[in-house]
């Protein structure tokens, strides 16, 4: 290449390129390695395949199901830990939702098209709070959202009583008697397609696919993975920090609403203590998927090849009858192997 | 005679430390260049040399933190090898930072004694560490409670525990590197008593300052290096101001920066007050006033020594400092007030920083993300991306810029360092500026790149943009700026016409000296 002035076609072609560079490449993305641990699930879903119970498609369905109130929680995770922040509260969070929703739904009455949006008021009202302490006052994300995670846990306590919010309702003259069961808490808990796919995970889709679209689509993504990548040099370039910080939080929360909403319907109650520790495991799921906890790296893909991963390694410890004592001692190996996995590209 | 040889050397003065032909290399760049230094005990050697001389290479050599190429170090005239600062200290070397290393919500006993306390079957046995900590800090002539938090303190002050804390250490060569940047003058008279103090107890020291009255008034002997090279050694009384300056400034001018006609546009930004307060309580503001006026089509050159406060400026300038700077200004001859950035980039300001790895460029991204950050709003008014604009318009600009990369979804970070300063510029001219502040845009790019960059500047001015540029290449700001503004402690210390000044009128009065003699 001449030093005199190139056309633009050729500028580019400067470097020397390799035949091979691309699959290496390849080989070496979070994507291949993400990929790579969910195949080595699979394959050990096909050599303990608990008598066959692997190789029907109800146990995928299920698989896919159980993992959804996780895989949603993971996606609104991905927002904030791409910014290299971190939500402890999201958990907490979907506890409260589902108190909350339980109790619109059930004893207020209120129809769904009040009660879902409220719901998803509330949480992203949550997560925006965490979001303007870390953002304003430069607290560190572990500690705020900690402090998030206690007081939605405690406002879902004062809110439920401390019981769980349940379609049995107490009359004036002290008998139960047992309310019916909403009918948006019987459509999300419901099957379509032939009884083949369970609302539940559609709407886990469904997340994935906005997620998608905020990050990869929208110049807000583009300004999440900046601050992640270079706090001071995207807020050098005009990218509104505080604002976008606040956003990828109040995300997390609204995210966490849905998983509050699908976990109410699930469950036909509300339960305060519901998702205890849910957010370690969104945050397993977002690290196993590739996304860094430095930030700047990573994507929603990884998320949910993160979400089958752990929900598929969940799936096949049960139906091989795996103690839950051993299950979780195995699903910590998993978590360091495959994060070991991925550290090659960082 | 034969037994002569087998004898110790006989100086007349004790060398207590002496650095012979040292070398260093950061990739191609040679930063040193078989540099000899010398040390007496009881010598105050002042290092001097402009920004980039290599003084801090030096010193980072000596200290341990980074390993000489060639050459070699010796203590009181035994061969010494550092691999790590801690072989450094151990032989007797401190070297006393800007930024301290003191853990601020500790003790000053616990800091003196850091690693060291006196213990007892692994009890810290307190009242020996309280006594020793009073002796140290007696040494240095500080009267103070040892259990008082260091954090506390003021910035002088614990300097001075810094200082006691080496000499508690068996320091006798102490390297001292700007340490009156942020202290006031009866702190630096403080500190000059106690460094006479040092000296009588038999210490070197190695004192870098960029203050001329500072190296009179400590100096025994001074050396001057330039280019990564040593150019003298003298004894203080037998250098003089004028010729320590011109053995700072009197280098080569290598890559000529293209020349072109000067404009006389219309007043474009006018500065009237630019006062910047320091990042900690109780020092001095960075900036006391910088008032300018560039015009449309002009490049401003601006320029100082470390801690003038030169970079403080662009960034108030730019809003990039928040409530720290208070500015007053007009673009065009209307109020402007940058409070953000993103309000900057809006009225058409750009900044360059000096440090692209730092604050210019997200390396976790490709070329266009890079290319297009600052420009979002403007490519994308939706805020839906549009992708294939963003990759056209990063390739035409590119190509302008002659950027040299295999592909435009490259990351940032596989770039050689002018491509990478390439793409930072890619990304202002992507928002289409009016005013531009350059921080040392040429730092760390080669020569090619270098040229291409002047030959941008050059380009934009014709345009009508107007430039500041701040930059300690003195020969190429004296050729490519219209005018040149020198700072001095945070203040405008003197204006001088591009064609009309020199080096070393730029080094004095960067230095404090008065402009006219």
């Amino acid at each position: 290449m001449s030093e005199g002035r190139t056309e633009e076609s050729e500028a580019f072609a400067a470097a020397p390129r390799s035949t091979t560079a691309p699959l290496r490449a390849l080989l070496a993305s979070p994507t291949a390695t993400a990929l790579l641990a969910l195949c080595f699930v699979l394959a050990l879903g096909f050599l303990f395949s608990g008598d066959g119970a692997f190789h029907k498609w109800t146990t995928h369905r299920d698989a896919l199901r159980q993992a959804s109130v996780y895989g949603i929680l993971a996606c609104g995770m991905t927002f904030v830990i791409i910014t290299a922040g971190i939500d402890l509260s999201v958990g907490s969070v979907l506890g409260l939702v589902a108190v909350t929703f339980s109790t619109l739904s059930i004893h207020e009455a209120w129809p769904p098209w009040l009660a879902v949006p409220a719901c998803l008021a509330l949480g992203g009202a949550c997560g925006a709070a965490s979001g303007l302490v870390v953002a304003k006052w430069r607290i560190q994300p572990f500690i705020v959202t900690l402090a998030m995670m206690v007081f939605a846990r405690g406002l879902a306590k004062t809110l439920s009583g401390g019981m769980k919010v349940s379609t049995a309702v107490q009359q004036a003259d002290g008998s139960w008697t047992a309310a019916p069961v909403p009918g948006i808490f019987r459509l999300i808990d419901s099957r379509l397609l032939g009884d083949n796919v369970s609302v539940v995970s559609l709407i886990f889709l469904s997340c994935i696919v906005l997620s998608w679209i905020i990050l990869s689509r929208l110049r807000w993504g583009r300004y999440l993975y900046a601050i992640g990548g270079n706090e001071e040099a995207a807020r050098l370039s005009g990218v509104p920090v505080a604002a976008m910080k606040v956003m990828a939080y109040a995300l997390a929360g609204v995210f966490a609403a849905v998983a509050g909403l699908c976990q109410a319907a699930q469950e036909q109650q509300g339960d305060p203590e519901a998702g205890l520790g849910y957010e370690l495991t969104a945050i397993a799921i977002v690290v196993i998927g590739g996304t860094s906890l430095m930030g700047g790296r990573g994507g929603i893909g990884l998320t949910l090849l993160g979400t089958l991963t752990i929900g598929y390694l969940d799936k096949i410890l049960s139906v091989n009858a795996v103690p839950e004592a051993s299950r979780l001692m195995l699903t910590a190996v998993i978590i360091i192997a495959a994060v070991l996995l991925q550290r090659r590209n960082h | 005679m034969i037994f002569m040889a087998a004898s110790p050397p006989c100086t007349p003065t004790p060398s207590l430390l002496r650095m012979s032909r040292i070398s260093r290399a950061f990739g191609a760049q040679q930063v040193l260049r078989e540099v000899d230094l010398e040390l007496a005990a009881g010598e105050v050697h002042v290092l001097a040399g402009e920004n980039g001389a290599g003084k801090s290479t030096l010193m980072r050599i000596l200290g341990g933190a980074l390993a000489a190429d060639e050459g070699t170090i010796a203590i009181e005239g035994r061969p010494v090898r550092f691999r790590r600062p801690r072989d450094a200290r151990q032989h007797g070397i401190a070297i006393i930072h800007q930024e301290l290393s003191l853990v601020g919500p500790m003790s000053v006993a616990d800091n003196l004694l850091l690693g060291h306390e006196p213990s007892r079957a692994g009890w810290i046995d307190r009242r020996a560490a309280l006594g020793r900590a009073r002796g140290a800090l007696e040494r240095v002539g500080l009267r103070l409670d040892p259990r008082r938090p260091v954090g506390s303190l003021p910035i002088s002050s614990q300097q001075l525990v810094e200082i006691a804390k080496a000499l508690s250490l068996g320091a006798r060569i102490i390297v001292m590197d700007e340490p009156t940047s942020a202290l006031s003058e009866p702190e630096v008279r403080r500190l000059f008593a106690r460094i006479a103090d040092l000296k009588s107890q038999g210490c070197g020291v190695i004192y870098i300052t960029h203050r001329l009255e500072e190296i009179y008034a400590l100096a025994d002997r001074i050396s001057v290096l330039r280019d990564g090279g040593l150019v003298a050694t003298r004894a203080a009384h037998e250098l003089p101001a004028g010729e320590l300056v011109r053995l700072m400034v009197g280098r080569s001018i290598g890559e000529q920066a293209p020349r072109r006609p000067s404009s006389e546009g219309e007043v474009l930004l006018c500065v009237r007050r630019c006062r910047v307060r320091a990042g900690a309580a109780g020092r001095r503001p960075v900036v006391e006033d910088a008032p300018l006026e560039v015009r449309r089509g002009e490049i401003l050159g601006l320029t100082g020594l470390e801690g003038a406060g030169v970079s403080e400026v662009l960034w108030a300038l730019f809003g990039a400092l928040g409530r720290r700077a208070e500015v007053e200004m007009e673009i065009d001859g209307r109020p402007a007030r940058p409070t953000s950035p993103r309000a900057a980039i809006e009225m058409g300001i750009a900044l360059v920083t000096n440090d692209r790895r730092r604050s210019g460029l997200v390396l976790s991204m490709d070329v266009v993300e890079n290319a297009t950050l600052a420009a979002l709003p403007r490519l994308n008014p939706l805020g839906w991306l549009r992708r294939r604009e963003e990759v056209a318009q990063t390739a035409r600009i590119a190509g302008q810029l002659r950027l040299r990369c295999a592909s435009l979804r490259q990351c940032v970070s596989t770039l050689s360092g002018g491509n990478q300063q390439k793409i930072v510029l890619a990304k202002w001219m992507a928002t289409d500026p009016r005013i531009l502040l350059l921080d040392e845009p040429t730092r760390g790019v080669d020569v090619g790149a270098k040229h291409e960059i002047y030959l941008l500047m050059n380009e934009w001015s014709a345009r009508g943009c107007s430039i500041i540029l701040s930059s300690s290449e003195w020969p190429e700001l004296l050729q490519v700026s219209d005018r040149i503004m020198v700072m001095h402690r945070g203040r405008v210390a003197a204006l001088f016409r591009g064609g009309q000044a020199t080096a070393a009128d730029l080094l004095r009065a960067a230095m404090g000296h008065a402009a006219d003699e």
